[in-house]
């Protein structure tokens, strides 16, 4: 079997979600309960037994280094390969590279020493669920050089105003990337290649300059690449804005695009916390709503997400809300169309109501 | 490397009193919460207590006790010196082999186990209760009474208490008298299995049983009446928590049942003393539009579209609409059907229960339904629907 190795580039992902990346990168947001964003990425690579990842972080990596440890809720600990967590501390006084070859190049040992033929560059703000090997048999199939990831999307909505577009031919080809807001074709921010190629496009990406790897040196060279285009056809959410979490965040109260996300020969895998199972006392009346474990609930939930360790006291009533990990909302409290980040507490009778167009987002370890 | 006291868990014991729940699998692997189980509670409360060092004696259906086990990395057992170690029965070269006679016995082989940490104390637990017990404060107890032995006592209801086997004491904890399920009790302190040895004490009397042809070589018949004839120093030590014996249907059951109390007894949800288990990795439980659920314990990966009231439903359960769940513990990954009634049963993991199927008693005094193998009960659930 061909050994696939993968960069978690992080480089160019904007911390778009206003309170909820105040304090951590996007890729480290929760996300469906009990997962950060970046768990979709991982589990899709360590299902497709890639078992060598590299994660480019370069800002508010904390959240993320805690939440990742040595890769072991991946079954990442291994002696060869596993997971690198490689934040910015780079001391080459040769180094001419910019933008994100910044990291390809400090850290161009762990392209050189992994035994895999193939890697894998993805982001981590398109949740889906998709196997790598599928992608890199296409690749090799259609003989291109670079093959990325597309989801022809049934709708438009504005988080993809930002992604990329691809034009491609009937044989699959891409003939061009572009910002066309009419077009469909959204590129996912994943893309293969072979280890060889990747090291030489890098290498020539510095010595000219460039400051972003797949604009500057794929796209930017568009014509003489061949590139080919692997349509992925299942649950896919593109998350870089506060009302696209939201929106997507109650889609999967949905139990088919759910069971489309989750898939159980395909789970998606994350840090475990322990917590017991959760609590539903007689005055609890839970409805149309996701309930990760340790949660104690006295109160009303409808079409919600509750992550683990969430305490909702007799009384409260939380409808069309995000309520993330260990937060405590007191008796009487009523919460509409909200995100609660971790570890907010809402006193007594205290009332937040959202608009379901834009929800009222509460930062982290705020008490009100 | 020394280890001032090490673990040795009895996890052999078949259970048969808990009928088809342990057809497969020995009794500590038996579910319990929701979530875990029963041997996540000793494993658990060793690493709480800061006991790293645990030999699991297994014997009957070791095999998804072994899986479960693993390296112990989910009890953070896995570690360099010590950590848990699987021991089941083996052939020496010269005394020959076999099962382990009884639980003194399984001791007794795995005496060089034991040397090889030169322990002080040896911790004997038994993987068939549900409690949270700190076993280093027990430890202390029994370093500073100076006890050749110390033996982990609860106080029972006394109309019960001749289902125990009970420690008469003097004032000051000295055990006088063993009474193994005694008609007329002279105390009401009855041991919960947990018992503190001084290694070097231990060793003797069971190389002594073990030559013993008249003895049956368990803890409780042998050992420690043997002790107690030689005026050994033994100390009874009294735990004050929640302890259930999980050995019958009804037992575990009611143990299940205990989690729901609105004063929760036995409380899991507890950061100070986590119970560890193996995770699931299942996405979040869902609660349907159409659901209702009062009174009760869901673990993740549920999708939950019926009726749930005072039961206990682990991990992977789906329930239909129309379906009504009351006063049962339903087990992992259990696929009920729609408009199902099921009341005062345990449904045992994987079962399927067909669409309309009524299981259970709903009367307060009947026997608790267990069901097991699907396919003799749900038919005969199944067709006693459609006579009536």
């Amino acid at each position: 079997m061909d050994r696939i190795a993968g960069i978690i580039n992080l480089d160019h992902e904007q911390d778009v979600l206003d309170e909820l990346t105040y304090f951590r990168c996007s890729a480290a947001v929760p996300f469906a309960g009990r997962y950060r964003m970046i768990d979709f990425t991982i589990s899709n690579m360590s299902n497709s037994r890639i078992e060598s990842i590299a994660v480019f972080a370069r800002r508010k990596y904390r959240s993320l280094m805690d939440h990742l440890e040595q890769g072991k809720a991946w079954d990442l600990d291994r002696k060869r390969g596993g997971l690198f967590i490689l934040p910015p501390d780079w001391n080459d006084p040769t180094d001419i590279s910019k933008g994100d070859l910044q990291h390809f190049h400090n850290n161009i040992d762990f392209i050189t020493r992994t035994l895999a033929d193939y890697v894998v560059v993805s982001g981590t703000q398109n949740i889906c669920n998709i196997n790598f090997r599928e992608v890199l048999e296409e690749h090799k199939a259609s003989g291109a050089d670079v093959t990325v990831v597309y989801k022809k999307v049934e709708e438009l909505y504005p988080e993809h105003k930002r992604a990329h577009k691809l034009t491609i031919d009937e044989s699959g080809r891409v003939t061009d990337i572009h910002n066309d807001q009419r077009s469909n074709n959204v590129y996912m921010d994943m893309y293969i290649l072979e280890k060889n190629y990747l090291y030489g496009m890098i290498e020539d990406c510095i010595a000219h300059g460039c400051s972003h790897f797949f604009l500057d040196g794929i796209k930017a060279r568009l014509p003489q690449i061949h590139m080919h285009a692997y349509e992925y056809e299942g649950a896919h959410a593109l998350i870089n804005s506060v009302e696209s979490y939201y929106r997507h965040s109650a889609s999967l109260l949905n139990g088919a695009n759910h069971d489309d996300l989750f898939k159980e020969e395909a789970p998606i895998f994350t840090k475990v916390k322990n917590e017991p199972p959760t609590k539903y006392s007689q005055d609890s009346n839970v409805t149309n709503t996701l309930v990760a474990n340790g949660c104690v609930i006295d109160g009303q939930v409808e079409d919600s997400i509750l992550f683990r360790g969430v305490k909702v006291a007799k009384g409260a009533v939380i409808k069309n809300s995000i309520i993330m990990q260990r937060c405590e909302i007191d008796s009487n409290a009523v919460l509409e169309n909200v995100i609660l980040d971790k570890d907010c507490r809402i006193s007594n009778s205290r009332t937040l109501i959202g608009v379901p167009e834009k929800p009222y987002v509460v930062a982290k370890r705020v008490s009100m | 490397m020394k280890k001032e006291c090490v673990a040795m868990l009895l996890a052999g014991g078949q259970g048969t009193r808990l009928k088809s729940l342990t057809k497969q699998i020995a009794k500590p692997a038996v579910y319990f919460g929701g979530k875990y189980r029963i041997i996540d509670f000793p494993l658990s409360n060793c690493t709480n207590s800061g006991i790293d060092t645990v030999g699991v004696l297994t014997q009957y259906e070791p095999l998804i006790l072994n899986n479960y086990i693993g390296i112990g990395s989910d009890w953070d057992l896995d570690r360099k010196y010590g950590g848990v170690s699987v021991l089941p029965p083996y052939v020496q070269s010269e005394e020959g082999g076999g099962w382990y006679t009884g639980t003194a016995n399984a001791i007794y082989r795995n005496i060089k186990f034991l040397n090889q940490y030169d322990p002080d104390h040896v911790l004997v637990l038994s993987g068939d209760h549900i409690y949270k017990m700190d076993y280093s404060d027990m430890l202390d107890y029994h370093k500073a009474s100076g006890a050749d032995a110390t033996i982990s006592v609860i106080e029972v209801p006394w109309e019960e208490a001749s289902r125990f086997g009970l420690m008469n004491t003097n004032d000051s904890g000295v055990i006088t008298e063993f009474d193994e399920k005694p008609e007329y009790p002279k105390s009401n302190l009855a041991s919960m299995g947990v018992y503190i040895f001084r290694w070097d004490i231990l060793k003797r009397y069971l190389i002594d049983d073990a030559n013993n042809e008249n003895s049956s070589n368990d803890f409780g018949k042998d050992i420690i009446p043997a002790m107690l004839g030689d005026y050994k120093k033994m100390m009874a030590y009294t735990f004050d928590g929640y302890w259930k014996d999980v050995g019958t249907v009804a037992s575990l059951w009611e143990a299940n049942m205990d989690l729901l109390k609105e004063k929760q007894e036995l409380e899991l949800n507890d950061y100070s003393w986590r119970i560890y288990s193996k995770s699931p990795n299942q996405p979040p439980q869902y609660i349907s539009h159409e659901a209702t659920v009062h009174n009760a314990l869901i673990n993740e990966g549920c999708r939950i579209h019926g009726t749930i009231d005072h039961s206990v439903i682990f991990y992977g359960v789906h329930v239909q609409e129309g379906s009504i769940i009351q006063d049962s513990v339903i087990m992992p990954e259990a696929k009920i059907g729609k408009n199902v009634t099921i009341n005062r049963a345990i449904i045992a993991a994987g079962s399927v229960i067909e669409d309309g199927a009524v299981i259970g008693d709903p009367s307060p005094k009947s026997d608790i339904t267990l069901v097991a193998d699907e396919d003799s009960v749900l038919a005969q659930s199944y067709l006693e629907q459609i006579i009536k």
